[in-house]
């Protein structure tokens, strides 16, 4: 053995036995000293090969030994803290990786809270403030691959990053600031953009090094979901240094190629949401996509078709990154691709939340912003093939938004890959989402990044201002030198200001019904129209006589004139038709819903009348209104007219009678009264649920008519909780409950949400005891189904009417539940 | 502002009973320490009201035209004496002083047409009156109380603008040559200078027969309406030519009266359509639809206070209090 070598085992031997033995204070500092001189920095340093050989078998041992002797006591050895502070500079300045090593396996040894615990926390606090993880860090860079422990290696990586963990579990409430995840990895975030400075120092300098280790820590860092804290560091210092050199850059795209496999999603996730634009991305990542698969499925195919939480500038760095490299480009239109063969496949359409298609169809607007035409010709017939598709099952679908959703896409997309041909437009009304929609599709001018042209547009809008204020504005009129303010006249509303009618309307019920058969004046046919729902109110006797042969011809009236309010004045002549002879007119009506030669929008009017005029007869006062106008016929007035004069004598001589000490402001008590509806409900609703399961040649309410299926569960939901307190709820509620089940698993939102609103009108309308008595077995079935659907149906708005009915399910529990215990 | 417009407003008050379509309506302001100002109506069966804007009441009824139609009412400057322009072709003069209601001057018209005249005071117990003139096309100035007849206004051969169907005199504040602008069955408006004989300047502001006019001689603008769906502001300039300035659309078509309040912050016209119209007269940005009539709304009047009236074919005359002078 050589001498020299064994020279440093003596002495450190000898220090570990002086430093376990000893208790005088000078004779430890002295020995510690004599140690120090292997770590270099003092006076007169040990030779190059004595410090190596102690910095890899000594240090680790010396240091074990200095953290076991830890102690209030052993510390005040010597006055003035001499002592600790040469002790801590052992592990400050020591070899890094060991030092921080002992000092994670020390921290974890301790058991609960003590005097050596907080020590060396502190200490471990300090060891971060100095910046020694960088050297932690660099020390693993700048080691050749084969010389690297791969054990050791995974083991400080561990540490590295479990760092605030470890030490939130030791130190429990007394931990401090500093390894806070969300201080420690901005930290570690500036500590890696410190080591990545020295790389490429050292790169520049001609010597070799790896970023594996960094890479490594960053992925880790990563996969706990500390994406924000330390790319939030790192991004825009690269996104700075990147610009203007190669090194740098190619530095960069080694980072992001060393991480590995498994961590990689969540460093690229992090990375398109932290960077500011698709050419930062572009710089940060290099041809990534194309040098790793994995690098390749996360951005073309999770980012894009499994995940839709990222925001729409997400988007567009990430297809803009695509888009920017001729390399990439094949990817791009790959993906188009892609996308709109799901923006097509009617399962998807049916399937997915409104959200992802919003999303998907974000993507599509931004691939074809990015394509050039020549692209996509070559691939023009197969995107058409998936336009139409797509097209074909957007409209088809009974959610407005859906609709909505695929008239901007087809529009869009459609100009695009057929500019030739005559443009596509739907009539639709414009919003926020699809003004949001159309911006995506056009080109923007081009800036280099957003966070380079912010502040030139902040330097350009005071400008403009200032320039508005100091020019006064040109008035309109040469102005005379007359103060005269407009401030003082302020218009009225004038929008009562209609074009005048000048025709005659017809005053009599059946004048209007000639009129709106035969009449070949237009402008009488309209002042019929308009006249008609006052006109039957008015006389309900000879409306009567007349009813069912009134609401045919109304539901057959079709618009021949362009007369404004069409559909309103229709409905509610239909409606006052309805209420003022409700059995008939619903009977009839009820039978026409399922007859044949209809159209879907008669039909949906039927049912919209029905609902209104059922909500009319159900609205409580009705039928005290009614009895003032003297609408009821002859036989009830004589009682109706005897009992309000009664009543009056009765309360006149109670007041008179009675004396009174103080008296609160008269209340009028709502005024009680049969609701209307309950005698004819039945004629609303049994007609109605009786035939949705025998299809017509023209009607198929179970096959492609589930629009008209969706408004009927809807209708049959709202004459429910209309029919409260009547007689007839509970056959009601049956029923519907069966109608329900029959339909449960139907596969359109809409649908279900009309189904989900029909069982809380039940659960809402019909009396708790008689809910329990007659249909245990419905009430059963329909709580299981609510409890499967408010979890797994993929529509949020039919999860929420599915918990909203499991609520209303179990308050009926609790209204039940005391009864039997008297 | 995002503040909803306030609902249009009701009438101040409605004053009933005279059982006949208003035609005519006119504000007496009264003499000084009277008090409050007087209404004149005129209606379809040829009688004159004076409503009391006290009481809301009819003080007298005037009967002095034979059952036809009084189309144009005006007060002398002087005194209260009334002139009452009639279809039967006589224009009177009563004497209102004191409650007395007779009839103390009249003199035959010539022309069967609905032209309404009008009235320039132009010294005291001196003023001069402009009348439809015997031919169709004709205008007739006449000096008053003297009856003398001036001149007669005829227009050139070729110009064939039909019957005047308004007129407006008005003198200019920097000279006494009192001007006159005409309202033409063939939708112009002329501008004439009287001592002169001759048209000044004449535009066509319509394609329909102008129905009123007003004139703020101030500003050096005026107003026309006519059967059509339009209004027609116009301006003179210093050489004395009337250009259009500018249209604005109505609604409904027909205008049958346009009146300046005397602030001339306000312009008001009485629609065919039932309705009459408030429009700001500097911007003529449209103020306040007042919908409350159920017939033809014939004329308008202000008062000096800024009440509007309005008298209508449905035999009501309705007061309005808009927009109250500072």
């Amino acid at each position: 053995m050589d001498p020299g070598l064994s020279s440093v085992r003596l002495t450190v031997l000898e220090a570990v036995h002086t430093l376990s033995s000893s208790e005088d204070g000078g004779y430890i500092f002295s020995t510690l000293r004599s140690l120090k001189r292997y770590l270099g920095g003092t006076e007169n340093p040990a030779l190059p090969e004595e410090r190596e050989e102690f910095a890899r078998l000594h240090f680790s041992a010396i240091l074990r030994c200095l953290v076991g002797k830890l102690s209030p006591h052993w510390l005040e050895l010597l006055p003035n803290g001499q002592l600790e502070e040469l002790w801590a500079s052992f592990f400050l300045e020591g070899p890094a990786d060991q030092a921080f090593l002992v000092l994670m396996e020390a921290l974890e040894g301790v058991a609960g809270p003590s005097f050596r615990l907080m020590k060396m926390a502190r200490l471990l606090a300090q060891f971060l403030s100095e910046g020694r993880m960088a050297a932690v860090l660099e020390g693993q860079c700048r080691q050749q691959t084969d010389l690297a422990f791969p054990l050791l290696q995974e083991t400080l990586l561990i540490k590295v990053v479990g760092l605030p963990d470890r030490l939130g579990n030791c130190l429990q409430h007394e931990n401090l600031a500093e390894f806070f995840p969300q201080n420690y990895f901005p930290l570690l975030g500036e500590e890696a953009m410190r080591v990545l400075q020295a790389v490429v120092d050292s790169l520049r300098g001609g010597s070799d090094c790896s970023v594996s280790f960094v890479s490594q820590v960053l992925g880790k860092a990563c996969v706990y979901g500390r994406q924000k804290e330390i790319l939030g560091v790192l991004v825009p210092r690269l996104t700075a240094l990147t610009q203007g050199s190669c090194l740098w850059q190619r530095v960069c795209w080694h980072l992001v190629e060393c991480v590995p496999d498994r961590a990689l999603e969540a460093v690229l996730t992090g990375l398109v949401e932290a960077a500011p634009g698709p050419e930062v991305l572009s710089r940060l990542l290099g041809n990534l996509v194309m040098k790793s698969k994995k690098a390749q499925f996360v951005m073309t195919q999770k980012l894009l078709f499994l995940q839709y939480r990222y925001t729409t500038p997400m988007l567009q760095s990430l297809l803009g990154y695509l888009a920017l490299d001729s390399q990439r480009r094949p990817l791009l239109v790959k993906v188009l691709k892609e996308l709109l063969e799901m923006w097509g496949s009617s399962s998807a359409v049916r399937h997915t939340p409104l959200p992802q298609q919003h999303y998907v169809s974000k993507a599509i607007l931004i691939c074809l912003m990015h394509l050039k035409d020549t692209e996509l010709q070559d691939s023009r017939d197969e995107l058409l093939a998936s336009l139409m598709a797509g097209v074909q099952c957007h409209l088809d679908s009974s959610q407005p938004a859906v609709r909505r959703l695929g008239m901007v896409v087809a529009e869009v997309v459609s100009a695009r890959i057929h500019p030739e041909g005559p443009a596509l437009k739907f009539q639709y009304e414009e919003d926020e989402l699809s003004c949001e929609m159309r911006a995506l599709a056009t080109p923007q001018p081009a800036a280099d990044s957003p966070l380079e042209a912010g502040p030139s547009v902040a330097a350009e809008t005071p400008d403009k201002q200032t320039l508005d204020s100091g020019v006064p504005p040109v008035r309109p009129e040469g102005c005379e030198s007359e103060l005269d303010s407009d401030d003082e006249f302020v218009p009225y509303d004038m929008s009562g200001d209609q074009e005048l009618k000048s025709s005659k309307a017809p005053k009599y019920v059946r004048d209007c019904i000639e009129a709106l058969t035969t009449s070949e004046d237009w402008e009488y046919w309209e002042a019929a129209l308009r006249a008609l729902e006052g006109l039957v109110f008015r006389s309900p006797a000879a409306t009567r006589e007349v009813s069912v042969e009134l609401a045919k011809v109304l539901l057959h009236l079709e618009e021949k004139t362009s007369v404004v309010g069409f559909e309103g004045l229709r409905q509610r002549a239909l409606v006052a038709v309805i209420v003022t002879d409700p059995a008939r007119v619903a009977e009839y009506l009820t039978s026409q819903f399922y007859a044949v030669n209809y159209s879907l929008r008669q039909r949906m009017d039927i049912l919209d009348v029905l609902t209104l005029a059922a909500q009319e007869l159900s609205r409580p006062g009705r039928l005290g209104r009614a009895l003032q106008c003297g609408s009821l016929g002859p036989a009830c007035q004589p009682s109706c007219a005897v009992a309000p004069t009664w009543r009056a004598v009765v309360d006149e001589r109670v007041r008179r009678k009675t004396r009174r000490f103080s008296k609160g402001s008269p209340r009028q008590a709502p005024a009680g009264g049969p609701n209307e509806f309950n005698s004819v409900a039945g004629y609303f609703f049994f007609p109605l649920i009786q035939g949705f399961d025998r299809p017509l040649v023209t009607f198929d309410l179970l096959g492609d008519d589930q629009l008209v299926l969706g408004r009927l569960a809807h209708t049959l939901g709202v004459l429910m909780y209309l029919a409260v307190n009547t007689t007839v709820a509970v056959p009601m509620g049956k029923a519907l409950l069966e109608f329900v089940w029959a339909l449960r698993l139907h596969g359109d939102t809409y649908v279900r949400r009309g189904l989900l609103f029909a069982v809380s009108s039940v659960l809402l309308s019909v009396p708790a005891e008689r809910l329990l008595a007659d249909l245990p077995d419905e009430l059963l079935e329909a709580r299981s189904w609510l409890a499967d659907e408010a979890k797994k149906d993929p529509d949020e708005d039919c999860r929420v009417l599915a918990m909203k009915a499991l609520l209303l399910l179990e308050k009926l529990k609790d209204k039940l539940l005391p009864l039997p215990s008297p | 502002m995002a503040a909803r417009p306030s609902p249009p407003p009701d009438p101040q008050f409605v004053l009933r009973g005279t059982q006949s379509a208003v035609q005519a309506l006119h504000f007496h302001e009264g003499a000084q320490g009277q008090g409050h100002p007087l209404l004149i109506s005129g209606s379809l069966s040829g009688l004159v009201h004076i409503w009391s804007l006290q009481t809301r009441r009819a003080l007298t009824t005037l009967d002095g035209h034979g059952g036809q139609c009084v189309i144009w009412l005006q007060t002398l400057p002087q005194g209260p004496q009334l002139l009452s322009q009639g279809r039967d072709l006589r224009l009177c003069l009563w004497d209102l002083a004191e409650g007395r209601n007779t009839v103390v001057d009249s003199m035959g018209l010539e022309s069967m047409g609905f032209c309404k005249g009008s009235l320039l005071a132009r010294g005291p117990q001196r003023w001069t009156l402009a009348v439809p003139g015997r031919g169709s096309d004709e205008i007739q100035i006449l000096e008053m109380p003297s009856k003398t007849s001036v001149c007669t206004l005829k227009p050139e051969a070729d110009a064939k603008p039909g019957m005047p169907m308004c007129l407006e005199l008005w003198q200019a504040d920097s000279s006494s040559r009192p001007l006159l602008l005409a309202g033409y069955e063939d939708g112009s408006v002329a501008l004439w200078d009287v001592s002169e004989r001759k048209v000044c300047s004449r535009i066509a502001c319509h394609t329909e027969p102008v129905m009123g006019l007003d004139f703020d001689s101030q500003k050096a603008r005026g107003v026309s309406g006519s059967a059509e769906k339009a209004l027609a502001v116009w301006s003179l300039d210093e050489q004395q030519a009337l250009q259009v300035c500018r249209t604005h659309e109505l609604t409904n078509p027909g205008i049958s009266d346009v009146k300046i309040r005397p602030d001339r912050k306000i312009l008001a016209t009485a629609g065919w359509d039932h309705r009459v119209r408030v429009f700001h007269w500097r911007t003529m940005k449209p103020l306040a639809v007042l919908a409350f009539h159920t017939s033809i709304v014939h004329c308008l009047a202000f008062a000096a206070d800024g009440l509007l009236a309005a008298g209508s074919k449905d035999h009501r005359i309705s007061v309005w209090s808009l927009y109250p002078r500072s």
